[in-house]
């Protein structure tokens, strides 16, 4: 559906030459969603307006539905854009219009007729779940249900890939829910193509099929959602699965805490996929090797993918016991990592 | 009763001239409303980073503005004698006051139009293009019904101002309340007369005002 060669885009600033995007290469799937996950200032912002030309990539080409987006321009470029409609982190909503209007806006554009575009609205408003606030205008109404109304109003001319620049991140957690809720929902039921960025690595594992993660203008690592989640190799990327596992600061802290108090001990990060999650490995460890555990923390996560584990445990004994354990739980497909005072 | 109070006051001649001001006024401020905001479009989306942006016209409109920005009103008028006479044919009457109070106001008012628009929520723009809309569509539907309320309440303002200019106008000729207070009342020395033209141009003024700001409310939906 999308095919991203080797872009990169170079803004001319008045402190020189910026690379917002540094040659990268993406190939989206029809029906997928898609998200690229960075930090403020990554470039994920200018990538995603690559895709409908709202930039100029400097080199490189995007293929979007066939069409070399990168090279058209005029009335091309703009009847693309009806195919691949975008919402936005504040909405951008015209207060000057109802509901209704903001969504009938992009069907005016395309020169639909007054009584279709009714008609279409009408379809919209129950699909996003704003029934009876048509009339209402953006000023009235919640964060959620303006991103409702943006999301309505992107899916008028029926795209085939729809494009979200950071959709959640002006939403509290749950509003941000049921909005994901509402896109793999139509995900779901019209197949539509969905890239979504963002700098949340919860919205990632909520949603998305495939991922990629981005600093500085490169992609450092993309795959599928729970290969990455379970086995992220970038420094960035690891940083961001904590982040989404629930690893906060004061976590960090009390790993601390227990390092110090046991000195001798090691701590361990297990992470395990959804098979090893049945079989009771941590007692067949105990059992077998001579060593005392203690659980600091555990947590399961649930991707579109499937779900994952992870098990901070302390892990005290002998030390070539201890490293007898360790090998043990690799070899039962669990992913361990021994965490250093940090 | 009023005749007592102002004696001197010929109110047929007092009604006229009331009529040639709001005349001069209105069809002035018709005109700025639409000549200002086409020159305020072309400041605004010649700006860096619009939809046309291009130093060149910018800075040109701009300075021009700029310049009968800057001209005093009443010089103003000077200098267009020649320019009304060869339009009009004479420099007396209401409608020769109108391009000295159109070329004095639009540029004025293209100004407060630019500022309006600059006030616009740049993604909403930046929605519309991402939808495929055209730039004439993104001015119709998006750049002046989001800048509406500024828009009304410049114009507004600039209509008030415009009063004010044609009583300056009428001081040379060109009819209205200003003429009238100026010619009957100032040089023949009655008072009353004078008075009662500043009364009617306050009201004037004030409907104006009120008017404009009822407007203004009503289309704000913020
Ligand atoms: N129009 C622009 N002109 C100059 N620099 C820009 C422009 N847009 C973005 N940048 C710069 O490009 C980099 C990436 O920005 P952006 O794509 O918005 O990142 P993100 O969305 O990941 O926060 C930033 O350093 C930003 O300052
Ligand atoms: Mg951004």
């Amino acid at each position: 559906m999308i095919d991203i060669q080797n872009i990169t885009k170079v803004y001319n600033t008045k402190n020189g030459e910026l690379t917002a995007v540094d040659n990268v290469s993406l190939s989206i799937k029809k029906g997928e969603i898609y998200g690229i996950i960075g930090y403020s200032g990554a470039g994920k912002s200018t990538m995603i307006r690559l895709l409908n030309g709202l930039e100029k990539p400097s080199t490189g080409s995007v293929i979007v539905g066939g069409q070399d987006i990168s090279k058209a321009s005029g009335a091309k470029l703009r009847e693309a854009r009806q195919k691949i409609s975008m919402i936005f982190q504040h909405f951008n909503l015209l207060w000057s219009r109802t509901v209704e209007e903001n969504i009938a806006f992009p069907l005016e554009i395309a020169g639909v007729s007054k009584t279709q575009r009714e008609k279409r609205v009408e379809e919209l408003i129950e699909l996003v779940g704003l029934k009876g606030r048509g009339k209402a205008y953006p000023s009235q109404l919640s964060g959620g249900q303006k991103q409702r109304v943006g999301i309505a109003r992107a899916l008028a001319n029926n795209p085939e890939v729809l494009l979200c620049d950071e959709a959640t991140s002006a939403l509290d957690p749950e509003t941000t829910d049921s909005i994901l809720e509402l896109l793999l929902d139509i995900n779901k039921k019209i197949g539509l193509t969905i890239v979504l960025i963002t700098h949340e690595m919860h919205v990632i594992r909520k949603i998305c099929n495939r991922v990629a993660v981005m600093e500085e203008g490169k992609v450092v690592e993309q795959g599928d959602v729970l290969q990455v989640f379970q086995n992220p190799q970038a420094p960035i990327t690891k940083n961001f699965v904590s982040q989404a596992s629930g690893e906060t600061q004061e976590m960090q802290a009390s790993l601390e805490q227990i390092l110090a108090n046991y000195p001798a001990g090691k701590i361990a990060k297990l992470t395990f996929a959804e098979a090893t999650t049945e079989q009771p490995v941590i007692s067949q460890m105990i059992k077998q090797f001579d060593v005392v555990v203690n659980i600091v923390h555990g947590k399961i996560s649930n991707t579109t993918g499937g779900s994952f584990g992870t098990l901070f445990i302390h892990i005290d004994g002998e030390q070539h016991e201890v490293e007898k354990a360790l090998n043990f739980l690799t070899k039962q497909e669990i992913q361990t990592e021994v965490i250093e005072h940090a | 009763m009023l005749n007592q109070l102002f004696p001197n006051v010929d109110w047929g001649k007092m009604l006229d001239a009331t009529y040639e001001t709001v005349y001069m006024t209105a069809v002035a401020t018709v005109i700025t409303f639409i000549l200002g905001i086409l020159i305020g479009i072309v400041l605004f989306l010649t700006s860096d980073n619009q939809l046309w942006a291009n130093k060149i016209v910018h800075f040109l409109t701009g300075s021009l503005v700029n310049i009968f920005r800057s001209i005093p009103f009443i010089v103003l008028i000077i200098l267009l004698i020649p320019f009304t006479k060869f339009l009009l044919g004479t420099i007396r009457g209401a409608n020769a006051a109108l391009p000295a109070l159109i070329i004095g106001a639009a540029p004025f008012y293209a100004r407060m139009v630019l500022i309006a628009l600059r006030e616009i929520d740049k993604g909403v723009i930046e929605a519309a293009r991402s939808m495929g809309a055209k730039t004439s569509t993104i001015i119709w539907k998006v750049l002046i019904p989001e800048s509406l309320p500024a828009l009304i309440s410049g114009i507004t303002v600039t209509a008030v101002a415009l009063v004010g200019y044609t009583a300056m106008a009428g001081i040379i000729g060109a009819g209205g309340l200003g003429n009238l207070a100026f010619l009957d009342g100032f040089q023949r020395n009655r008072t009353d007369v004078t008075l009662m033209a500043t009364v009617l141009i306050l009201v004037v003024v004030f409907i104006i005002q009120y008017i404009g700001d009822f407007i203004t409310v009503k289309v704000d939906k913020r």
